[in-house]
């Protein structure tokens, strides 16, 4: 891990890289106002000194104060509308992301793949890529942070954080979780390894669990009863599942949402938050009765439904 | 030397009632006294106590993080040190630290009264206090809490096996005292002004610890309900933060950043105040810009209820809250650096000299100015997201509290010292140690900055070893600071012992309090004084300042025994 604090990957880095720089060259001259004032003053002004004192007219001393608060004022709201345009940009995954989950717990992080492959305090990406991450916590709060990224995204019990990156340069960076999770929190490490797209690629194929968390998905969706009332011929009323991945689905209170992975898992674990429009709110809780692994094959198998299967 | 040996010893035509302190000696004139001053020199007893409490914690935790690896502690014990130093540090030393010992001292003196509008409900507060602290203490004896100050949930609800529900219960309580104080104050200013204090004559150390008192009446009742809630869901299993029921551990974070943020203001609002008697005094000048300081002491108290979004902004909040919160967070430079730049325009033209308090009151400057700036940094979302939770939040947050407050509170008691006790202490001393402090500190919390730049992550009991350097560097300061702690203990006690007498005025102050004996009688004053000028009456309004030395000269009714110099 030897000196990969201080490297940098991806494009939030180099915006971070850049506010942090003319954040510290402001601040530094700032100080050396303040500093030079209070400096210059002390000497100049020292008792005994025979400096001539001059008054300051009530005048002047109107305009300096109008002057500097005038002046911090503006540089503030200078920086923030810098700093918020520069958030803004980057607010939001890019449609082509490549999906990931993150589940963390005390005290390790797990990483599944969209293909099923899945890994335990490491994560393999490929460079150049955007990469969206859907995290979730089992237990208490953590917090996913990659110094090299720049980044760091809570990890908050019942709800799905979300955050991207694209790192640009193959390599190894550390993860750490950041926000106080309990005895372990200090050892809660981990790596994202970079890769070339095309090593990625080799190394998902050499990863065997791939193909089965789909055909388990598959099993589960008949075994665990959804299919008694998604299946096509159900007398149910229930959505088709097929196709849903990615579709905008409209919802009863009037919100439209995109149905991305981490809002498949939702529905499963907390049907009552998001309903869609034209059904019956019937739809059971299965938070108690599914384990971790099998909501991630649940989830694996509805995305692989193409439109077109029945 | 002997206060018989001064030629100019006290002779104030009038006789004076016995101070304060000749009052009664026994135990319980002290326990049940309800004079203001008395019970201000109580909280400082106990401040004191909590302060070395919490400091040893500080010690423990700086010397495990010498080396990477967990060595000294376990990483239990660890968790335990850093919750035991955050909640004593924040609840049981800054917040009370100046307005319940300076501000019950000075605070009813500076506008001429007798005493606070409520004496014994005052005494209650200070009670409270020490019955919060007890418990906390218990809940650190049976084996400690490991939540960290801030009771994140669901941790502190579900997770944590430690004692945490004695400790919020602790924290509740002293919540009370701080309601109570606050009360207090806020009636005082308003009722026990002398004739002629109108509210533009208030000295800015008033006005400070008024707008706190603001804060502390209407934020403390948040704290309140938050703790009452975690007791809520840990002995009565309510289920309010726990997401499979329904709940949410976010809803925590909003109403205990609703008090906590304004809670900084509470901690630092008082000691701009201090630091602004100090520096007229010392400059012999008026405040630069005194309305506008008062404007931006009420705008600071205001604006710091609708920052508290900016703790939040990795926790999953809106984008669009985040913007308003980031926004805000930067309005409220405005004021903080209005204060900045008029504390040295203050100097300008004016006749300084460096006693020991002059020289913390200028870091409190410098440092307040670090705090603040490194604010803006985390006032930006995108910056925010990189270095928040990390060792620059820690080392942001010490430079306003640690290098801010509590070089404040060390200026304030280096110069009321003479009025409260009566005596001088050595300036040499004295001196040496502010320096000290200013150097340890820098040492300290500076390569903090550069640690959680890196990306060091706060709460960390064992770390990579790339970060094992700039650990040893604030190691090290924190060395050099808990000597420069360790030095007013000895000065001050020497003081007490065979300290130089004071007389009234030594520093030639303007404020009222400066008016009466030293130390002050029993009712502060022979009559109630009149006042009939704007605060900080260094120099007359249209002519240039004038030097201590000369000011001396033309006030030949001087009650100040004769310099030794
Ligand atoms: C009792 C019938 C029933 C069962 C059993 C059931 N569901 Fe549903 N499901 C519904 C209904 C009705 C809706 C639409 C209303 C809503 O959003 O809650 C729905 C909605 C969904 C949605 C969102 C569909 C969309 O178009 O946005 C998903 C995904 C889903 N269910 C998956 C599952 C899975 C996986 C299982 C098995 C673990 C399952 N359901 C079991 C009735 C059921
Ligand atoms: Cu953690
Ligand atoms: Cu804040």
């Amino acid at each position: 891990m030897s000196g990969a604090f201080w490297s940098r990957a991806g494009a939030h880095a180099e915006s971070f890289d850049r506010l942090f720089a003319v954040l510290t060259g402001f601040s530094v001259l700032i100080l050396l106002l303040v500093a030079g004032l209070i400096i210059g003053f002390s000497i100049r002004f020292r008792s005994g000194s025979k400096v001539t004192r001059h008054k300051v007219s009530r005048l002047v001393h109107r305009e300096i104060e109008i002057g500097w608060i005038a002046a911090t004022a503006i540089v503030a709201l200078f920086f923030f509308w810098w700093t918020t345009s520069a958030n803004l940009q980057q607010a939001g995954a890019p449609a082509d992301a490549m999906e990931i989950h993150i589940e963390a717990k005390q005290w390790m992080w797990k990483a599944s793949h969209p293909d099923g492959t899945r890994e335990l305090s490491t994560l393999h990406v490929p460079a150049g890529r955007p990469v969206a991450l859907y995290l979730n916590s089992q237990d208490v709060i953590h917090s996913f942070f990659v110094p090299a990224f720049r980044l760091k995204q809570d990890v908050v019990p019942g709800r799905t954080a979300t955050m991207w990156f694209e790192a640009d340069k193959p390599g190894t960076y550390p993860l750490l979780c950041a926000e106080y999770c309990g005895t372990g929190h200090s050892k809660m490490l981990g790596e994202i390894v970079v890769m070339e797209p095309g090593d990625f690629a080799a190394w998902l194929d050499s990863r065997p669990e791939g193909a089965g968390l789909i055909a388990a998905g598959r099993a589960l969706f008949t075994s665990a009863g959804c299919s008694g009332c998604h299946a096509a011929g159900s007398a149910v009323h229930a959505p088709e599942l097929a196709g849903l991945y990615g579709r905008q689905v409209p919802l009863a209170d009037g919100r439209v949402v995109t149905a991305d992975a981490a809002y498949i898992q939702d529905s499963i674990l907390l049907p009552r938050r998001d309903i869609v429009a034209g059904y019956a709110p019937i739809m059971p809780d299965f938070a108690d009765l599914l384990d971790e692994e099998e909501v991630a094959a649940l989830v694996a198998y509805i995305r692989s439904l193409k439109g077109d299967t029945p | 030397m002997t206060d018989a040996a001064h030629p100019g010893t006290p002779d104030h035509g009038y006789s004076l009632p016995p101070s304060y302190l000749g009052a009664g000696t026994t135990l319980r004139s002290w326990l049940l006294t309800t004079d203001h001053k008395r019970i201000g020199l109580l909280y400082l007893a106990s401040i004191t106590v909590f302060f070395l409490i919490g400091g040893i914690a500080a010690a423990v935790m700086r010397t495990e993080l010498m080396t990477p690896t967990g060595d000294l502690v376990s990483a239990d014990t660890y968790n335990r040190l850093f919750t035991l130093h955050g909640v004593i540090m924040v609840w049981f030393f800054l917040i009370p630290a100046v307005p319940t010992t300076l501000g019950n001292f000075i605070l009813p003196m500076a506008i001429g009264a007798r005493d606070v509008a409520f004496p014994r409900l005052n005494l209650l507060s200070w009670y409270l206090n020490i019955a919060g602290g007890t418990l906390a203490l218990v809940a650190l004896l049976l084996g400690g809490v490991d939540t960290g100050w801030t009771f994140y949930t669901p941790y502190s609800t579900l997770y944590s096996n430690s004692y945490v529900t004695l400790a919020a219960a602790g924290v509740f309580v002293a919540g009370f005292s701080s309601i109570a104080t606050g009360l207090n104050f806020i009636v005082t200013v308003h009722t026990q002004r002398t004739k002629g204090m109108t509210w533009m004559r208030l000295p800015l150390f008033v006005w400070s610890i008024y707008a706190t008192s603001i804060i502390l009446v209407l934020a403390t009742p948040a704290l309140a309900i938050v703790l009452a809630m975690i007791v809520g869901e840990r002995v009565f299993d309510l289920g309010l933060f726990d997401p499979t029921r329904g709940g949410d551990p976010i809803l925590f974070q909003h109403i205990f950043w609703f008090y906590s943020h304004p809670a900084v203001y509470i901690m630092i609002l008082p000691g701009m105040g201090v630091v602004t008697e100090v520096l007229t005094c010392f400059s012999r000048r008026k405040v630069f810009g005194y309305e506008a300081m008062v404007f931006a002491i009420l705008g600071i108290a205001i604006f710091g209820f609708f920052v508290w979004g900016h703790h939040m902004f990795v926790s999953g909040q809106s984008t669009f809250a985040s913007l308003i919160f980031s926004l805000l967070s930067f309005v409220i430079a405005v004021p903080s650096a209005i204060k900045v730049f008029n504390w040295s325009a203050t100097l300008y033209g004016g006749h300084i000299t460096f006693e020991a308090s002059m020289l913390y009151a200028l870091g409190f400057v410098g440092l307040f100015t670090m705090g603040g700036l490194t604010g803006l940094f985390l006032a930006s979302v995108p910056v925010d997201v990189h270095v928040t939770d990390t060792y620059f939040i820690v080392a942001h947050f010490h430079y306003i509290m640690v290098g801010g407050m509590v070089s404040a509170f060390f200026a304030g008691l280096h110069f009321w010292w003479p009025k409260i006790t009566g005596r001088m202490y050595s300036e040499g001393f004295a001196r040496a140690a502010a320096l000290l402090m200013f150097v340890g500190f820098n040492v300290t919390f500076f390569p903090q900055f550069i640690l959680g730049f890196m990306g060091m992550p706060r709460r960390y009991w064992s770390y990579p070893p790339e970060f094992q350097i700039l650990n040893l560097m604030s190691s090290f300061g924190a060395m050099i600071l808990a000597l420069a702690y360790a030095l007013p203990f000895v000065y001050f006690a020497l003081s007490l012992w065979r300290g130089r007498m004071a007389g009234d005025n030594p520093w030639r102050a303007t404020g009222l309090e400066w008016a009466t004996a030293s130390p002050p009688p029993r009712e502060n004053f022979a009559e109630p004084p009149v006042v009939d000028s704007a605060p900080y009456d260094y120099h007359p309004a249209h002519a240039e300042p004038t030097e201590r030395e000369d000011a001396r000269d033309r006030e030949d009714q001087d009650d100040r025994p004769e310099d030794p110099r």
